[in-house]
């Protein structure tokens, strides 16, 4: 029987929690290696185990996998969530990847410096009020259905899903005018293997907290 | 017959120009709109066509894409340039991925002001030199083979071409100065011996990586002048895009 994957990253978030998300809706069990200290990402560092020197890494079917595109990409493939054909991909690929924008800009706000937060958090509410979840709910608008594309669950819906619980806890209210892509929400929360993730104890991260990022910065040096 | 692709974007590189590489290394003739002028964005977004209000856009097939990674997967899996099987394909992607993370930092280097461009390039040449391209030095070394995924031309190896001569702009020599390879080695004492074998052999192989997939006709036309390929960054492309996209 194959081994299950194995994640390597530090103990929250970051780029690691869209690999969790998917690997958990797939009902793909999967294990954790925290990296704690720099003494930790030194030593992966020098295994070879990281091709340009970064995590996410994910050992998986004999192979170590960097790049968090390359991993999601492998993992949404062999378990049949990325639409049937190459054109149905490249409509799922194109929305992800507005998603991995937004979450990026989300991702990258607790490290931003002090002077420039409120700057920050005013764009990523007029971006996500005004170009992101438009455009999303203008997609199911259009056809109706439940899920994105082809009327089928895809790795699009896992990621926008992801996506719309980081919108809600920087600000409910965001979620207000968006009637489909709250259904869509509830839909895929409560599908078997998204609800048992989203459940305490599940694989799913706590939002990030001052005393993480302070963490990560000694690791990562950053 | 099926149209050709029409690309809309800038008149540069940006985030179009991997698509523009990989098109050509497809042999897949194209046609460019470019923008020039703030109206002209804005009624690319108001006739609906840029889903998240961006560019690089991309007709072909029917379809109106956005996204950089989208089109460039799109266009990978269309033209047999994504390996021949999953395990091959995420390999594509990894090294796909990390080389267009590195061709990234140079083009939005171009905007940043004279200071810090200055200190994101010196960045990218240094990892260059100490990231990327080793790894991708030791990928060819261990399997010796022309190209770097599944011994089959490759998307990959199209960026990493692309991303070898966006570096050697900026730096001439940074296929010549390479560090010593890490080396796992069972045997401490022949460690040095190795070393310098190493060094000497992964010298060779990415300068011959660049010779090879250059000589590909597809490639050797792209890099001709007269080519659709576009040309560095320069003060009045920036300005241009800062105009346009109101930055």
């Amino acid at each position: 029987m194959a081994a299950k994957p194995m994640l390597h990253y530090f103990n929250g978030r970051g780029r690691m929690e869209p690999i969790r998300w998917l690997l958990a809706a797939a009902g793909v069990e999967f294990e954790e290696t925290f990296i704690d200290t720099p003494e930790d990402f030194e030593k992966l560092k020098n295994d070879g185990s990281l091709m340009f020197q970064q995590v996410p890494m994910v050992e998986i079917d004999g192979m170590k996998l960097v790049q968090s595109r390359a991993i999601l990409n492998y993992i949404a493939a062999k378990h049949n969530l990325y639409g049937k054909d190459t054109k149905e991909r490249a409509l799922i690929d194109m929305y992800i990847e507005g998603v991995a924008d937004l979450n990026e800009m989300i991702l990258l706000l607790p490290v931003s410096p002090p002077a420039e937060k409120d700057a920050k958090i005013t764009l990523i509410k007029d971006r996500t009020t005004n170009r992101y979840l438009p455009a999303f709910e203008k997609v199911l608008k259009s056809h109706g259905q439940d899920y994105l594309v082809g009327n089928r669950l895809s790795r699009a819906d896992i990621h926008l899903v992801e996506l719309l619980y980081l919108v809600e806890e920087l600000d409910p209210s965001l979620l207000t005018n968006f009637p489909l892509l709250k259904a869509l929400k509830a839909r895929i929360s409560n599908l078997p293997t998204v609800k048992k993730f989203l459940q305490p104890g599940g694989a799913r991260k706590p939002p990030v907290d001052e005393k993480s990022v302070e963490k990560s910065r000694k690791i990562f040096k950053f | 017959m099926a149209a050709k692709p029409k690309l809309c974007y800038f008149r540069g590189r940006g985030r179009m120009e991997s698509i523009r590489w990989l098109l050509a290394a497809a042999g897949v003739e194209f046609e460019e709109e470019f923008i020039e002028t703030r109206e002209q964005y804005e009624k690319l977004q108001k006739d609906g066509r840029l889903l998240f209000g961006q560019v690089p856009l991309v007709e072909m097939d029917g379809m109106v894409l956005t996204q950089t990674k989208a089109i460039l997967s799109y266009l990978a899996a269309k033209y047999d340039l994504y390996g021949k099987d999953l395990k091959e394909r995420v390999r594509v992607d990894m090294y796909a991925d990390g080389t267009l993370d590195l061709m990234m930092m140079i083009a939005l280097a171009a905007f940043k002001t004279p200071g810090e461009k200055e200190e994101n390039l010196a960045l990218v040449v240094k990892k260059a030199k100490t990231c990327y391209f080793p790894a991708f030095e030791k990928i060819l070394k261990d399997h010796g083979e022309d190209f770097l995924v599944g011994n089959k031309f490759s998307w990959a190896d199209v960026q990493l071409l692309e991303a070898i001569l966006m570096v050697e702009e900026l730096d001439a020599s940074v296929l010549s100065d390479f560090p010593l390879l890490k080396v796992v080695c069972e045997q401490p004492h022949k460690a040095q011996e190795a070393m310098n074998r190493d060094k000497d052999f992964s010298k060779i192989c990415l300068q011959a990586f660049k010779t090879r997939i250059s000589s590909i006709p597809t490639i050797k036309k792209f890099l001709q002048p007269g080519s659709q390929r576009k040309l560095p960054p320069d003060s009045h492309y920036v300005k241009t895009v800062r105009k346009v996209l109101q930055l």
